[in-house]
């Protein structure tokens, strides 16, 4: 594999510039910290087979969103699944402006810059995306991930009458943190649900002992 | 940009004023550079003196309040969609108050040079905003001002009827029992006694020149300083805090606090220049403030929205907050409290049926466990609820569990909107393990009294102070019998339950001194609930069921009855009683001070008294664990 692997000067400019942020010295203080809650639309499940049809981001700092700095954007489709449409509602060459692979794996870079990743369900978004990074020669995301569906858990008080789930759905979580469901299945609509349940995740994590960030990265 | 979250802010926004006069072009624009805020409970959005922020504030979820740190009042309550933090958008200068997020909230910072110029070209909003402003509340037309500029017909009746002390205008006593200051002290008194007051106003030529009261009348005259023969004029306060007529409840409590007087006088102009109209006592405050539990009751049970339910809960508070005050006997503020959160869970079960398909298809019991069934809870918490339904052919059974499930979710739900937590270990009747039918439940019983591990013994200690809510009692009555009959056939129960009511962490240390938390959020805090509450409230239910009493779930109720069976432990079980009580009061008063569940205690803000206090209750605790440790002699399964 190492035969194909780009060696690091032939990395485009935007990557360089993605990796040099990562050299910076981040905040000790956890309220100070940059987290971009993500979340991707795609044709399917497999990594391989299927694509991103787009990405919603929120960026959180000092638990504020500004509307301003949030992210959405579409992306052009050569392979199109037609069982994903309806849960998604996004039709290939829909109304939407789209761009290349390329572009949005930029802009997104442009984006995230070193903040920590939070999304639910984060390996399936992960892998998504370093998987559309792999394809167009470029290496994994260097950013801590944090996911929803995990922390989750940890607000919960186990007991073993009461077994907690080992899987809750961005639904059952909205539900518990009565988040309005209003833009679901959409990739900002769910963004922005799991950034507030993040919020909130986080609030109730605070109370426990040892609260730190890395007890929240996997 | 405009964005899906920029739509979802717009179509908040537009809503609420001043944001509902805007055009859909401004709107769209504004939302678009919005803020989205988080903030904790009791997170601060800003303090007295702060710069001014660049935004101003919507309220989207939850609700802040804004407050007068020096007077530790609340100023004024916003809720959803009220808007606060206007001064740095009409006047260039600091915050004047403390903006506090009362519940955990998320709100919209609207930034001020974008909404500036969209104002100035739109003189409803101008006028909207310096309305605001000026009145102190964010809304000026949803209270009693509504329908001065523009009537909005209909705007809920929800707030009518909620009333905000802050524009309550209190009422006074309007028949004035006066004197003249060379009265003498006797024939004062006498007046007093004869119409039933607490105070009489002394007049001269028409004018309030001084007042005295019952205090006036025990500090100087019963101690000895002054003979009864003596005048008026000799022990009378001079001069009387005067107030004009339209006085709101709020003022005049910081009134009383600042003088730290229990009267104020009210005059045509509120000056001592004019004749006295009446009299406002410390009394008429408490009165108007904390409604009357009765009209809540009333108001409660009329309630068709649980998002009303909601906001009388604030008056139940407002009441608990007053009795406290007013050093009303626990016993008796917990059985009022009680009796209003059960009315409003009541009322959440009959909204919730009312909106299932079709009625229960046997009968059902909702049943509250934990310090809720013990009627000890003052304070919001947790729920811990369940529900129990009759028996049903097996081949229903599915279907019976289903609609119950439903409902229990409906419920649960409805609690959570009006202010109770959702449980962390879902000890909840929206989950299928705490949803049973009798038999289910009776056979879950039997499984915890005969296997007793540590889980069994805990859930057992949770289950057991359970009361009935809502619905059929003869159930619960079935569950009660079953857990004694069954309680008798495996008494190493009892034993294994006294053996976990004494795990509990002791409050004190070898030198007698506080045990705080060693680490966590509230490092060095003192654990109220788990080293002084829980030994009481464990130690009681396992003596009780040892007795086999049924249907007294409350604790210092459980000790009475315990000192009423064995004479010879009167005194330890009484004492137990009192402790309770003086411990959750304690509790309580230190929740509503830091609006939290008062669980931890900050030791260097209490008084050398309180700690005194707190500890003389230890050392009851001690007793009764030394008796259990004896009674049901637990070292025979610890060896």
């Amino acid at each position: 594999m190492g035969l194909f692997k780009k060696s690091n000067t032939n990395l485009p400019e935007f990557w360089k510039i993605y990796e040099s942020q990562f050299k910076k010295p981040t905040s000790k203080n956890f309220d100070e910290l940059t987290f971009v809650v993500l979340d991707t639309e795609t044709t399917g499940f497999s990594f391989d087979e299927d694509r991103i049809l787009s990405i919603g981001a929120v960026k959180i700092k000092k638990e504020t969103i500004s509307v301003q700095e949030v992210f959405e954007i579409y992306l052009e489709q050569e392979k199109f699944n037609k069982d994903s449409v309806n849960v998604h509602g996004l039709l290939k060459h829909g109304r939407r402006v789209c761009i290349s692979e390329i572009s949005a794996l930029e802009k997104f870079l442009d984006y995230v810059e070193n903040s920590i990743i939070v999304a639910h369900h984060a390996g399936f978004d992960l892998g998504m995306l370093n998987n559309a990074l792999r394809r167009n020669g470029l290496p994994k995301l260097k950013n801590a991930v944090i996911d929803t569906g995990v922390i989750y858990r940890k607000t919960l008080i186990k007991s073993y009458l009461v077994q907690p789930k080992t899987n809750y759905t961005l639904d059952e979580l909205a539900e518990k943190f009565s988040i309005s469901k209003k833009d679901r299945h959409t990739a900002l609509g769910d963004a922005y649900i799991t950034a507030l349940a993040f919020l909130k995740i986080i609030s109730r994590l605070k109370e426990k002992k040892n609260f730190s960030l890395k007890m929240l990265i996997n | 940009m405009k964005n899906l979250i920029s739509e979802r802010v717009a179509d908040f926004i537009k809503n609420f004023p001043p944001f509902n006069i805007l055009d859909t072009k401004s709107l769209y624009l504004l939302a678009e550079q919005v803020l989205i805020v988080y903030k904790e409970k009791n997170k601060i959005i800003f303090t007295v003196d702060e710069n001014p922020h660049s935004y101003f504030y919507l309220v989207h979820k939850g609700a802040v309040t804004l407050n007068n740190p020096t007077t530790n009042t609340i100023i004024d309550y916003c809720d959803e969609g009220d808007v606060f933090g206007l001064r740095p958008l009409i006047a260039n200068e600091n915050y004047k108050l403390e903006a506090r997020a009362h519940e955990e909230s998320i709100l919209y910072g609207i930034p001020i040079d974008v909404f500036r110029p969209m104002a100035k070209q739109n003189e409803e909003v101008s006028v909207f905003l310096m309305e605001s402003f000026a009145s102190n509340t964010r809304n000026p037309y949803s209270k009693n001002q509504k329908g001065q500029l523009y009537g909005i017909e209909g705007e809920d009746d929800l707030k009518k009827e909620i009333k905000i002390p802050d524009l309550q205008l209190a009422s006074y006593s309007k028949k004035l029992i006066t004197c003249s200051p060379r009265t003498t002290i006797q024939k004062a008194a006498e007046l007093m006694t004869e119409k039933h007051i607490g105070s009489i106003l002394a007049i001269s030529k028409g004018l309030a020149v001084g007042i005295i009261t019952d205090k006036d009348l025990r500090n100087k005259v019963i101690s000895g300083k002054q003979p009864i023969t003596a005048t008026v004029k000799s022990i009378m306060t001079t001069p009387v805090i005067t107030y004009p007529k339209k006085l709101t409840i709020t003022q005049a409590q910081m009134a009383m606090m600042k003088s730290n007087i229990s009267h104020l006088v009210i005059t045509e102009d509120g000056t001592t220049n004019t004749k006295p109209l009446g009299i406002l006592s410390k009394h008429d405050v408490m009165v108007s403030l904390g409604d009357n539990p009765a009209v809540l009751v009333k108001a409660i049970k009329r309630t068709q929205k649980i998002k009303k339910i909601k906001q009388l809960r604030k008056s139940v508070t407002v009441l608990l907050n007053g009795y406290l005050e007013q050093n009303i006997p626990l016993g008796l503020i917990a059985k009022i409290i009680s009796e209003l959160n059960d009315t409003c869970i009541k009322q959440v079960v009959e909204i919730s049926l009312a909106k299932m398909k079709s009625p229960p298809p046997v009968k059902f019991a909702w049943l509250a466990l934990g310090s809720q069934g013990r009627s000890e809870q003052l304070l919001h918490t947790d729920q811990d609820n369940a529900l129990v339904f009759e028996d049903v052919p097996e081949e229903d059974l599915p279907k019976t569990t289903t609609y119950f499930l439903n409902l229990s979710k409906k419920i649960t739900k409805g609690l959570n909107t009006i202010g109770y937590e959702y449980c962390p270990a879902d000890m909840m009747a929206s989950n299928p393990k705490w949803c049973l039918s009798l038999q289910e439940w009776k056979n879950k019983l039997s499984y915890w009294i005969g296997n007793p591990g540590p889980n069994e013994v805990l859930m057992s200690s949770i289950f057991f102070d359970y009361s009935l809510a809502f619905g059929e009692r003869s159930l619960l009555d079935n569950m009660s019998e079953h857990i004694f009959r069954t309680v008798e056939k495996y008494p190493i129960f009892l034993v294994h339950l006294a053996n976990g009511a004494l795990q509990s962490p002791s409050p004190t240390g070898f030198f007698r001194q506080f045990v705080v938390e060693q680490d966590g959020q509230h490092k060095d805090f003192f654990d109220l609930k788990s080293r002084a509450l829980r030994p009481l409230i464990d130690a009681a239910r396992v003596l009780i069921l040892s007795h086999s009493v049924k249907g007294i779930s409350n604790t210092w109720e459980r000790y009475e009855k315990l000192a009423e069976l064995e004479p010879n432990n009167n005194e330890l079980y009484l004492a137990c009683s009192y402790a309770t009580k003086a411990l959750l009061k304690f509790r309580t008063r230190q929740g509503l001070l830091h609006h939290d569940s008062g669980r931890f205690i900050e030791l260097e803000q209490l008084t050398k008294q309180e700690k005194m206090k707190l500890k003389r209750t230890f050392k009851v605790i001690k007793e009764i664990q030394e008796l259990i440790t004896l009674r049901f002699k637990v070292t025979n399964i610890l060896g």
